[in-house]
């Protein structure tokens, strides 16, 4: 590809980025799962570093493809996007905008892993629907791998935790 | 030398990883309640993701592809050990499986993150915090199941006992051990069976359960040699089915 010189900053960048939802979680941008880790904007091209919430997270091919798409459909090169480990993702990268969209969407939003010292603290979800925090820990695998499944006693619902990790 | 002795570290645990994680992804559809199924499958998509980010470090160091390295090498070119092949029997075998084995990866995984090398540092600290999960599953059911009827304890004390020098075999030494723990990379297999062996312990000691003797349990070695049980390769003809079909397919 003939390269032309990228007008488009890292703020746009950004802000575009932020129609690139989570596959898995519609309501969730990657920019608020907080997977965007760095963006790197020269002459040569748009570099960025992804770095996924679980290792064998089967959406992030998906992930790559939404991200290279918003970025050419306005006009822009494919960008060079990296996977990384250099800092693990944590839950707590997740921004304020993102969790509570989480909530509204039926998913409680992780507690802050900084105070997951001990995972037992997996036990004690707060209901995302009536608030309840009379609820008990059925299985700390859910439809996704970023989700563990709770019941609340209060509302005797079945609800989702996004985990902390 | 010195790549070897990393790349044998790196291949032996992304084939325990790919090896477990697909017979763990034989449960979905059989598990014995929804949760378990859920569970076992979602430890199977943990664990094969994982297995892949370590080929793509040996990728990195030279070796072939990701999918190439899991889809065309046969049995005797794996090092994964004999205990992860071995096939998932019943639930409770399972369950011990997964109990021992996590157990013992977790250590490994904390152990690493400690590596001199930083990009299996990095991936070491990462698959440590997701392998969280999979101790909190298998601590959980132990301590219940082993505790619960006649039935439950009884099932789990056989498996436990069939398990355990499988188990133990997957702390075989390897050629380069040495070189491994002068040069940091991993503090070697001898630490890691002594702090699994305290782990496992502790777990057990909360249950009626007993753990077979150490001291008079020969380890089932091989493994780590590419010498395997005759169950590694119905399992990789298995998984290597839609691959050999049509290698480039894509699903």
């Amino acid at each position: 590809m003939v390269s032309k010189a990228i007008s488009a900053t890292h703020r746009e960048i950004m802000n575009w980025l932020e129609e690139v939802k989570d596959p898995e979680i519609p309501v969730l941008s990657v920019v608020d799962l907080g997977v965007i880790t760095d963006i790197t904007v020269t002459d040569d091209g748009i570099h960025i570093e992804l770095t996924p919430t679980f290792v064998g997270c089967p959406a992030l091919d998906m992930m790559k493809v939404d991200i290279t798409e918003a970025l050419t459909s306005r006009g822009l090169p494919p960008p060079q996007i990296t996977v990384s480990f250099r800092e693990a993702w944590s839950s707590d990268k997740i921004s304020e905008k993102g969790k509570a969209a989480l909530k509204k969407f039926g998913l409680a939003p992780p507690p802050s892993a900084t105070l997951v010292t001990d995972i037992d603290i997996l036990e004690h979800a707060n209901c995302p629907r009536c608030n309840g925090t009379n609820t008990e820990l059925k299985n700390p695998f859910g439809p996704t791998l970023c989700r563990s499944i709770h019941y609340c006693l209060d509302c005797r619902e079945a609800f989702e935790q996004f985990k902390p990790l | 030398m010195e790549h070897l002795a990393l790349k044998e570290l790196l291949y032996k645990m992304a084939d325990d990883l790919l090896i477990l994680g697909h017979r763990n992804s034989e449960w979905t559809g059989f598990g014995p309640l929804l949760e378990e199924d859920i569970a076992f499958s979602s430890m199977a998509q943990d664990k094969v993701g994982q297995a892949q980010a370590l080929y793509q470090l040996l990728h990195q160091l030279g070796e072939q592809e990701p999918d190439t390295v899991a889809f065309t090498r046969n049995a005797e070119q794996f090092h994964n050990s004999i205990f992860t092949e071995l096939p998932n029997g019943e639930y409770d075998f399972s369950l011990i499986r997964h109990f021992l084995f996590d157990t013992a990866d977790a250590l490994r995984f904390n152990m690493l993150s400690n590596s001199p090398y930083t990009p299996l540092a990095q991936l070491a600290k990462k698959i440590q915090g997701e392998l969280r999960y999979h101790t909190l599953h298998a601590n959980t059911w132990i301590k219940q199941l082993g505790n619960a009827t006649e039935e439950s304890i009884s099932r789990l004390q056989n498996s436990l006992t069939t398990a355990f020098p499988y188990a133990l075999g997957m702390f075989e030494s390897s050629p380069y051990e040495q070189e491994i723990i002068s040069s940091k990379w991993f503090e070697g297999e001898e630490i890691l069976r002594q702090k699994w062996l305290e782990s496992v312990e502790a777990i057990i000691a909360k249950t009626q359960l007993r753990l077979p003797d150490v001291t008079l349990t020969a380890p089932v070695y091989g493994g780590r040699v590419g010498k395997h049980s005759q169950h590694l390769q119905p399992l990789l003809d298995e998984m290597t089915e839609v691959f050999k079909i049509d290698p480039t397919a894509e699903w």
